[in-house]
């Protein structure tokens, strides 16, 4: 059961506990030369003592920073916890960021101590040397190339772990007198944020902070010490900080650091972890090298996977939530478990895991509904770096594909009158660093944090995020217009790539519609219905019925939710081209831009709403070489039926 | 016995000669494949043959470890001189290469095709290994140490299990180089390592040769057609071989570039 982290109030402390009860029960492996090495707690706390040690005689010192530049090694996180007994707040920078990104963090936190996984790190380290003085000290663990190296700010982890078990056999009780010094309200840790606009930010984190929300997950799930994770996110990233870091610290499990990051699959396979957590898109690319896989399987097995994926598809979830189903249906899907999820389990390296959550972005409801109606406990779970991730999490027996879950314990949720969501929890981040304009901004003196982000309760309490709450505007007649909401459910169908919704101050929602050229393209090869590119297809009286139909039925799970029913979308069109990060319409991570698209396309919107049956458009593009053409095409617009909402025809 | 592969912790300066070919000619009936050629290899450092298509360049290597045997010339391999070598000699005095065209056993997983080039390392006999007895047992476990230290090395963990045959063109010559590593070589012949490779695969390729002459001190000789491949940061010699034309070779120090 859960563990209680009573007066150890710093994770330091949490491993000298760990060290004494339960020192030789794994808490981290490593794959290397193909076998999995374990270290014990014992092992690790011996690690930690050996490298604090080091880092002391480096001149590391309470309050000092030290930069971690690598992947999920048992080295970087005894360096982590090393810094930590001496009071120092290490700070996991990502370590795909070009060398240049890294300056910014560096010198705002002014770090003097880095440690760097392997040569490739060290270059880009050494490359910002000269706009980063500060930065004096270099630990590499991988030695491999590094033997024409001479700068004098390199060392390797071998020499400052040999130097410091020196040290520590001279002076064993330096480390435990370094540890008692720590409080919670100590700074633990630093996790600098994507900055989309301007620099990214250092959002400070206390030993407090973390430890409690990683407590109260853990409690929430049950989670123990035979617990295995598999450690395959950046370190740098919150969420990949709590699941292997704080929460092993919390409850003692133990973590995995795969061999690389081509070997996640196999490693996940061989260590069948209990506890998992996957962002839509690996849990999306899971799915689609099944499907391929189960393309290419004979025909037996292709008829008994498509069977039973029916099967589980319409009592697979409902069973997981422990609700009524009947006799004919039970015994349907424990054959099917026997036969086909079962195995798929397996494959995907999942026969173990008791809970698994997913957060980060929208995830699809088909998605989502997969893995539960095979047997796989996926939640969904609400948080950032600012909040030490759990602020909503769906608790067993009650999740929803749309939901992220009611507020967890100790938290506190309300909204502004502009739905913007605000948070109040012990897990809420100390401030920016060095940024006190960006922390009062976020953080009001009553010690809400605004999350940005917008949002309602449904019937019953689970929180539902919507958009950013920036782009939330309101329809003419007050209802709430989210667009990225909207387009979401329409960007679930495989058919359709893009879409774009505008509606603020208007009378009623209209969309553009990018449909799938491969989704559609094929649709249509099935149907005998001859294109020649993708202007001609997205122009096809058939593909627009097509695309209706999605739209009617976003319409109609739209009528189910009261507060933003009258927000259906009542006509739409399919653009003529596909819109392109080269024309400024996506931004190069592929999101809309939607201003820009109102903008440039403004007849077209203008059309939709002056009620036209067609419009004609000729639009400039730019092609990959540079050179710009046009396209000039007749856009119909089609009408969809909207739908009353549950409430009005309740009350009807 | 041990079977660590030790890095050298110093770092290999170029030493004495390792091998010398003198004088060597090799003719297939009235074809003159090499006609007297005559050059050296010293220790420690990577050494291509450059040359036109038919040039006798792969000869030259078939004549070094011993496949093809010449009419006339020596060869002198660490101090000892033979009039021609042949490929178990050549193995055993510490000669591995790869080939042209990949020569791996398709059906057989990465791991199992490096273990084949331990096969001089073992020293259990063949019933021994069948019966998977006491030593054998052993033996294998410490020959498959040494095979994931170079599966480690050259970053194939993803496909140590994959049968060579469904791998890509660019993984299967870097197999190869790992079963010729496996032999612990004292000198590497490497025929044509990046023929037929896409950029990336090359600029990798390139990687792992220097990284293996760096790390483990391995004397190189290869062949390599793309001359646009400059050997980064390592002193590379080049000598040329010219069918039918008496040549003996002059090494000129190629500038290390950076790509």
């Amino acid at each position: 059961m859960g563990q209680d982290i009573g007066n150890q109030d710093t994770f330091p402390k949490l491993l000298l506990r760990h060290a004494r009860e339960r020192g030789a029960r794994p808490a981290i492996r490593e794959k290397a030369l193909g076998i999995w090495q374990t270290w014990t707690w014992l092992e690790l706390a011996g690690e930690v003592r050996a490298i604090a040690h080091g880092l002391s005689a480096m001149g590391f010192k309470r309050g000092d920073h030290l930069a971690l530049v690598g992947d999920n090694r048992p080295r970087i996180y005894a360096a982590m916890c090393a810094a930590q007994c001496l009071g120092g707040i290490p700070v996991p920078l990502y370590q795909d960021a070009a060398a240049a990104e890294m300056a910014f963090p560096i010198r705002n936190a002014g770090i003097g101590f880095a440690l760097a996984e392997d040569q490739e790190q060290v270059d880009k380290l050494l490359e910002i040397l000269p706009d980063c003085p500060m930065l004096e000290h270099i630990v590499y663990d991988d030695t491999r190339g590094m033997r024409h190296y001479s700068q004098p700010q390199l060392t390797s982890y071998d020499a400052l772990r040999e130097h410091g078990s020196r040290l520590n056999a001279a002076d064993p009780g330096f480390v435990e007198t370094e540890i008692a010094k720590g409080r919670g309200e100590d700074t633990a840790a630093m996790f600098f944020t994507s900055g989309t606009t301007g620099n990214p930010k250092g959002v400070v984190l206390t030993h407090a902070a973390l430890i409690d929300r990683a407590g109260v997950a853990a409690r929430m799930e049950g989670l123990n010490d035979t617990d295995v994770v598999l450690a395959y996110l950046p370190p740098a990233w919150i969420g990949q900080n709590i699941f292997s870091y704080a929460q092993p610290f919390a409850t003692g499990y133990c973590i995995c650091c795969p061999e690389s990051a081509e070997t996640v699959m196999t490693d996940m396979r061989e260590i069948g972890p209990s506890y998992y957590f996957a962002p839509p898109r690996v849990l999306e690319a899971l799915l689609t090298t099944v499907s391929i896989r189960m393309e290419d399987a004979g025909a037996l097995k292709r008829a008994l996977y498509r069977r039973f994926m029916s099967v589980a598809r319409r009592v697979g979830a409902r069973i997981l939530d422990g609700k009524s189903v009947g006799l004919a249906d039970r015994l349907a899907y424990a054959l099917g478990d026997l036969l086909v999820y079962g195995p798929l389990r397996n494959v995907l390296g999942m026969s173990r895991v008791r809970v698994a959550y997913t957060a980060g972005e929208a995830i699809g409801p088909d998605l989502f509904v997969f893995y539960r109606s095979i047997g796989i406990n996926l939640k969904q779970l609400y948080g950032s770096t600012e909040t030490s991730v759990f602020v909503c999490i769906q608790p067993n027996g009650s999740v929803k594909p749309d939901t992220v879950g009611p507020a967890g314990e100790g938290v506190e949720l309300r909204f502004t009158p502009q739905r913007e969501l605000l948070i109040r929890s012990p897990g809420l981040f100390k401030e920016y660093y060095r940024n006190p304009q960006a922390t009062a901004e976020a953080k009001d003196p009553e010690g809400w944090f605004h999350t940005g982000d917008a949002g309602y309760f449904d019937a019953d309490g689970h929180l539902k995020i919507i958009d950013r709450a920036k782009d939330v505007g309101k329809l003419a007649d007050g209802t709430l217009f989210a667009p990225k909401y909207l387009e979401n459910k329409l960007k679930f169908f495989p058919y359709i790539k893009e879409a774009v919704t505008f509606g603020d101050g208007r009378e009623g929602v209209c969309a553009f519609v990018n449909i799938d050229i491969e989704a559609v393209g094929n649709w249509a090869e099935k149907k005998n219905l001859p294109y020649s590119g993708y202007t001609d297809l997205a122009s096809r009286e058939e593909v627009r019925a097509l695309v209706r139909e999605c739209v009617e039925q976003v319409n109609a799970d739209l009528a189910g939710e009261p507060e933003i029913a009258n927000s259906q979308i009542r006509r739409f069109l399919i653009l003529h081209k596909e819109l392109d990060a080269d024309d400024g319409e996506l931004t190069r991570t592929r999101k809309v831009r939607r201003g820009f698209i109102a903008e440039r396309y403004a007849e077209l919107v203008d059309a939709m709403y002056a009620g036209r049956e067609s419009v004609h458009v000729e639009a400039q593009v730019k092609y990959e070489d540079g050179r710009t053409g046009s396209i000039s095409a007749d856009l119909r617009i089609g009408d969809a039926q909207t739908f009353a909402s549950a409430a009005a025809r309740r009350a009807a | 016995m041990s079977v660590e592969l030790h890095a050298h912790p110093r770092a290999h300066r170029i030493g004495e000669v390792i091998l010398s070919v003198e004088n060597v000619s090799l003719a297939f009936g009235g074809v003159k494949a090499i006609t007297d050629i005559s050059f050296d290899v010293r220790e420690h450092e990577v050494r291509a043959i450059i040359g036109p298509n038919g040039a006798g360049k792969s000869s030259m290597l078939n004549v070094i470890n011993g496949v093809y045997h010449p009419q006339h010339g020596r060869i002198t391999l660490k101090g000892r001189t033979f009039t021609d070598m042949h490929p178990h000699r050549a193995a055993s005095m510490g000669i591995a290469r790869t080939f042209q065209n990949i020569a791996l056993f398709k059906g057989m997983s990465v791991l199992d095709n490096i273990m084949t080039g331990r096969n001089l390392k073992m020293k259990t006999n063949f019933l021994q290994q069948a019966l998977w007895v006491g030593p054998a047992r052993r033996e294998e476990t410490e020959q498959r140490r040494a095979v994931e230290q170079i599966i480690d090395f050259l970053e194939i963990q993803h496909i140590r299990k994959t049968p060579v045959g469904r791998l890509p063109y660019g993984l299967q010559k870097r197999v190869e180089l790992g079963r010729a590593l496996a032999a612990e070589p004292e000198l590497l012949l490497l025929d044509e390592p990046m023929a037929g490779m896409n950029v990336e695969e090359k600029q990798d390729m390139c990687r792992f040769i220097l990284d293996v002459n760096d790390h483990y001190g391995t004397t190189i000789v290869l062949i390599e057609h793309d001359m646009g491949w400059s050997w980064t940061s390592r002193t590379a010699w080049w000598c040329s071989i010219t069918a039918r034309r008496s040549a003996t070779a002059r090494p000129t120090r190629c500038a290390p570039t950076r790509p």
